[in-house]
């Protein structure tokens, strides 16, 4: 690595020096625009304790769900765990700790620990169980709670393309929590489809600079559909 | 008649207006986008980060890229745009999103509406309901009246946990149309063949009638 040239050439060099309980920001909507390859060498590395932040926790089979496996995750911090039946029986026997936070919430919380904003007022939450122990302010006659920003020790995401300096674009749907999340991590790893060089990308078509980018992959991926829809022509 | 699936999401599109952005939930407020009117524009929200979603993808369109907030393979209609959850969420809680249509267990007279979690039973979490029901202004909840047993789930106070404190205004039920202000539930309409009566006696909670309440029309 040189200059702004964030490249790495192994997974083991992306995710190295993550070690039993850190914290760590996953990018994702369900299965879409995971960084999958990461997680896997997560799973690889067996690191243990971790208190991951992502909207959801993937799968039995995919995404997230195959730290459970091993039980590498001690708390999860999400807005949706459904359908994993993993994180279900985990849950309810208590091994596994679970933070349930609104997804606009967890949007929030991501982008400003990237931007260094310590926390926030929302209306969303309050009088629910999510605002309980929350301080409570009033705006304009309305109650709004303080939720607190997220950082990770190491934030994981999926790109569509870079550029060798790290500066990131995203396609369609699969862009969702990423942007946010690499912002969020104190080392910030991203694997995406396509790098090209510094310089090919239309600066105006960037939608991450890369100055949030540590460490920068290019990987295979499964993308695996979790509810796949059709019509008839 | 009780109101069908397609005819409670026919009577959703009913409120749909010209140039409405609006945010469907999953379930019969997804289904009502089948029932817009031809000759109406009407841009879908879909919170994972897209606006303007079009019908499910023919097999050879899917593309895993490409999702709504029910992790199901869609497409984008003309003049859609993609953008961030947090951008997403913004739009939502900034009060930009025309009209919200949710599912729901319960609602009661003050406007409070309890909707993803029943204690003991399997929690899945709010996924984005908790923002979506702070930041609208303008939010139609869909359910049935009462529970299978004839329990009533628009009562006087909700008993499960809150997802929104005092944000609902309209509930659509299989049964009726009500509004809540004040503290109670105001009688809008009724489904076709159900009467006055039976609506009185699924409601617990505070529930004015109007001299005239009217059956919802299908067209």
């Amino acid at each position: 690595m040189s200059g702004f040239d964030k490249v790495v050439d192994s997974y083991e060099e992306a995710l190295a020096g993550l070690e039993d309980n850190m914290t760590v920001i996953a990018g994702g909507f369900g299965l879409c625009g995971i960084p999958e390859n990461l997680i896997k060498e997560i799973r690889r590395k067996g690191t243990r304790g971790l208190t991951v932040a992502s909207n959801n926790c993937g799968t039995d089979e995919c995404g997230l769900g195959l730290l459970l496996i091993d039980k590498q995750i001690k708390k999860m911090i999400a807005s949706y765990v459904g359908e994993n039946a993993l994180f279900e029986a985990q849950m309810m026997s208590g091994e596994l700790e679970v933070e349930l936070t609104p997804q606009g919430t967890l949007a929030e919380k991501m982008r400003a620990g990237g931007a260094g904003i310590p926390a926030f007022f929302t209306a969303t939450g309050y009088g629910t169980p999510v605002g309980e122990g929350k301080e409570v302010r009033q705006f304009n006659g309305r109650h709004y709670i303080l939720e607190e920003a997220l950082h990770g020790d190491f934030s994981i995401a999926k790109a569509y393309k870079a550029d060798r300096y790290g500066n990131l674009m995203f396609r369609k749907t699969a862009r969702n929590f990423n942007p946010m999340a690499v912002t969020a991590g104190k080392i910030a790893v991203v694997e995406v489809e396509e790098i090209v060089e510094a310089g090919q990308l239309d600066p105006d078509e960037i939608h991450l600079p890369g100055i949030y980018v540590n460490r920068l992959i290019k990987g295979t991926f499964d993308k695996t559909i979790e509810q796949r829809t059709v019509r008839s022509a | 008649m009780a109101l069908s699936r397609e005819q409670l999401a026919q009577r959703v599109a009913q409120e749909f207006h010209d140039g409405y952005y609006v945010n469907l939930g999953i379930g019969i407020p997804t289904l009502a986008a089948n029932f817009i009117p031809d000759d109406m524009q009407v841009m879908l929200q879909s919170e994972n980060g897209l606006l303007g979603m079009g019908p499910f993808p023919l097999e050879e369109e899917v593309d895993a890229d490409l999702i709504n907030a029910g992790k199901q393979t869609v497409t984008m209609a003309t003049g859609a745009s993609l953008f961030s959850s947090a951008e997403s969420f913004a739009m939502i809680r900034g009060g930009h999103v025309d009209l919200t249509v949710l599912g729901a267990f319960e609602v009661d007279c003050q406007g409070n509406i309890a909707s993803y979690m029943i204690p003991g039973k399997l929690i899945k979490g709010m996924g984005g309901a908790m923002d979506l029901v702070a930041g609208a202004e303008n939010i139609i909840v869909t359910m049935t009246h009462a529970s299978k047993h004839g329990e009533s789930k628009l009562l006087p106070q909700c008993t499960l946990p809150l997802t929104g404190k005092g944000c609902i205004k309209r509930v659509l039920t299989d049964l009726a149309l009500l509004d809540i202000e004040d503290g109670r539930f105001i009688l809008r309409e009724r489904a076709p063949g159900v009467s006055v009566e039976e609506i009185v006696k699924l409601t617990a909670g505070d529930l004015e009638v109007p001299a005239n309440v009217p059956e919802m029309v299908f067209r």
